[in-house]
């Protein structure tokens, strides 16, 4: 089993990294981006437990330690 | 007095504040490794600066759950002094000990240079030695030092006069061009509601000899350790 999180940050948060990818791309020659936002992605394999609890558990990890609920937004799957 | 110097993986400004507080400023400090799970005597915690763990994750956030921060806390929970250095600041902020964040500098660059400190209040054991309308000169050097709270915080922090040091220029004023990194509100320093918890990106510890090009810094520790020495703090060990 695996747990996929995806860290985004949050939309009213400054992201000046993803200014600064969105304008490389823009002289590129890449049109029509409205805007980039850059985050990050964790994939946790998983032994044993049942779905559910996993998720329960992730979500709270997340939540917690894996997240910053101040400045980001996460997203998390397991499959 | 007896200060307690965190030393994480990574911390590099530890020796500078070992040095300030003890062969400038004349008192006892020794270092605390992240596996200790006491503090011992200390009257007073510094969470240096540096890359704590690596910066992995984010700034601060591996470092919040050493055994050490655990002390910390309850250090803390008992009215104890605790002064978060750059890093340090930012491992207090991931720990919950002080509100917001601090996120990637707004230019993308790490900056290293002198700024100017605006102190907004005198009414904390972190700025009670600063004279009236005495602007501090005093280094960063960070790549993550960007204030971020949430307006609400930021009302709040303001209302209770929580917000210690503004970014501001060589004549004192708070404009977007002095604000090195971005913060909301040009905020370089915020302590936490109880006031015995405070935070900044400026580095006191580098700046505390005039040979360094400024002994402004001292007036920090020095107001530290007035506090400590008027009683006003509870012994919290």
């Amino acid at each position: 089993m695996k747990a996929k999180i995806i860290i985004t940050p949050k939309k009213a948060v400054v992201d000046p990294q993803g200014k600064a990818v969105q304008n490389a791309l823009e002289h590129m020659g890449y049109a029509d981006i409205s805007a980039v936002h850059v985050g990050k992605y964790l994939e946790i394999e998983l032994n044993g437990a049942d779905d559910e609890t996993a998720r329960k558990r992730l979500d709270e990890a997340c939540h917690r330690f894996l997240s910053n609920p101040v400045i980001e937004d996460y997203k998390l799957e397991i499959e | 007095m007896n200060f307690a110097v965190l030393q994480f993986p990574a911390s590099n400004c530890d020796q500078d504040a070992i040095h300030a507080l003890r062969d400038v400023l004349g008192h006892s400090a020794r270092y605390v490794w992240h596996k200790e799970t006491s503090l011992g005597d200390a009257d007073a915690v510094i969470v240096p600066g540096g890359f704590s763990y690596g910066d992995y994750l984010r700034c601060g956030a591996i470092a919040r759950f050493s055994p050490v921060m655990q002390a910390v806390q309850q250090f803390a929970v008992n009215g104890g002094l605790v002064l978060g250095i750059c890093n340090g600041f930012q491992v207090l902020c991931e720990a919950g000990l002080l509100s917001g964040a601090l996120i990637r500098n707004r230019s993308l660059q790490f900056r290293c240079e002198q700024v100017y400190l605006k102190t907004l209040t005198t009414d904390s054991p972190f700025t009670n030695r600063i004279p009236e309308g005495k602007l501090l000169k005093i280094p960063i050097a960070h790549g993550e030092g960007c204030y971020f709270a949430d307006e609400e915080t930021l009302n709040k922090l303001k209302a209770n006069k929580q917000i210690l040091w503004q970014y501001c220029n060589a004549q004192g004023d708070v404009t977007e061009q002095a604000n090195p990194n971005g913060s909301l509100w040009n905020i370089a320093g915020i302590c936490n509601e109880r006031r015995n918890v405070a935070g900044l990106m400026p580095h006191p510890e580098r700046a505390c000899e005039a040979i360094l090009g400024s002994a402004d810094g001292r007036l920090i520790f020095e107001s530290l350790i007035h506090a400590l020495q008027s009683k006003a703090v509870p012994k919290a060990a």
